[in-house]
C-alpha cells in the first residue's frame, strides 16, 4: 500500500485539459510500478463516459477506475496543478488538486480511502496542499494533519 | 432500520469516502442506519430509503423510489450533517 510517497507526488504541474491532468496524475502510479498504463486509460475513459462526478469537493478530483483495469498495488498519487482547470463540474470547478486512486479490492483500499478522507476533511490541509511548493511541504502536511 | 446508499459512478472510490463521512455523522448524532456504497447502475435497481450522491449522478437516479439527497462537497462535514438531518425528516 502506497500513500502519497515522494515519487507519487508532483506539484506545479501544467496541463491544458482535464484528460491530460488525469493522465499526468495517473502516470505517477505507472512510473512507480503500482499500476499499468491501461489503468490510466481506463480513468480517462471513465471521465469521458461518466462525467466529472469524482470532483467530490471544490478544487479536488479523485479519478479512479476498477481494480481489474490494471492496479498492481493499492495506492494514491497526488498532482497539484500550477493553474486550476475546468473539469465540467457544475459546482466544484475549477480543479487544482488531483488524487489518483489505484483501486484494489483489498482491505488496503479501505485503509487508503480512510487516510485520504482524514487528510481532506480538514480545510486547512486542503489550503496547504494548494500552496505546496515541493514534496517537503506535502510531507509536513501529512505529518501534521493526520 | 433505514437503508442509505451512497453512490458513485463505479462504486469503488468516492462512494466509499461518502459512506465513511455519512457513518461518522450518523454515529456523532447517535442515529442508526445501514449504509452501503455502490455504483449508480446497481443503485438504480436496489431498494433503499435514501440515496446520497453528487448532483451529477442524482439526475440519473431521478426515477428511484428512494429520497435522493445531494452532497456537493464530500469533505464538508457540515454539509453532510445537513444531508443526514434530511434523513430524519
Amino acid at each position: 500500500m502506497k500513500f502519497l510517497e515522494k515519487q507519487l507526488v508532483r506539484v506545479r504541474a501544467e496541463a491544458v485539459t482535464a484528460e491530460e491532468a488525469i493522465s499526468l496524475a495517473g502516470q505517477l502510479l505507472v512510473d512507480d510500478g503500482v499500476a499499468e498504463a491501461a489503468y490510466v486509460a481506463a480513468m480517462v475513459r471513465s471521465y469521458q463516459q461518466n462525467g466529472p462526478y469524482f470532483v467530490v469537493a471544490p478544487n479536488i478530483a479523485i479519478p479512479h477506475a476498477r481494480p481489474e483495469d490494471g492496479v498492481k498495488e493499492a495506492s494514491v498519487s497526488f498532482l497539484q496543478l500550477k493553474e486550476p482547470l475546468l473539469f465540467g463540474h457544475t459546482v466544484n470547478d475549477p480543479v487544482q488538486l488531483i488524487f489518483c486512486l489505484g483501486a484494489s479490492s483489498s482491505e488496503e483500499h479501505v485503509a487508503l480511502l480512510k487516510k485520504l478522507t482524514l487528510l481532506l476533511n480538514n480545510p486547512d490541509n486542503v489550503n496547504k496542499l494548494s500552496l505546496a511548493a515541493g514534496y517537503t511541504d506535502v510531507e509536513n502536511i501529512l505529518k501534521g494533519g493526520m | 432500520m433505514r437503508k442509505v446508499l451512497t453512490v458513485c459512478g463505479l462504486g469503488q472510490g468516492t462512494s466509499l469516502i461518502l459512506k465513511m463521512n455519512v457513518e461518522q455523522v450518523l454515529s456523532e448524532k447517535g442515529m442508526l442506519a445501514e449504509v452501503e456504497h455502490m455504483d449508480v447502475s446497481s443503485a438504480s435497481s436496489m431498494s433503499a430509503d435514501y440515496i446520497i450522491t453528487s448532483k451529477e449522478l442524482a439526475e440519473s437516479l431521478a426515477g428511484h423510489k428512494a429520497k435522493v439527497i445531494i452532497v456537493n462537497n464530500y469533505f464538508d462535514i457540515e454539509e453532510i450533517k445537513q444531508a443526514v438531518e434530511g434523513l430524519m425528516a
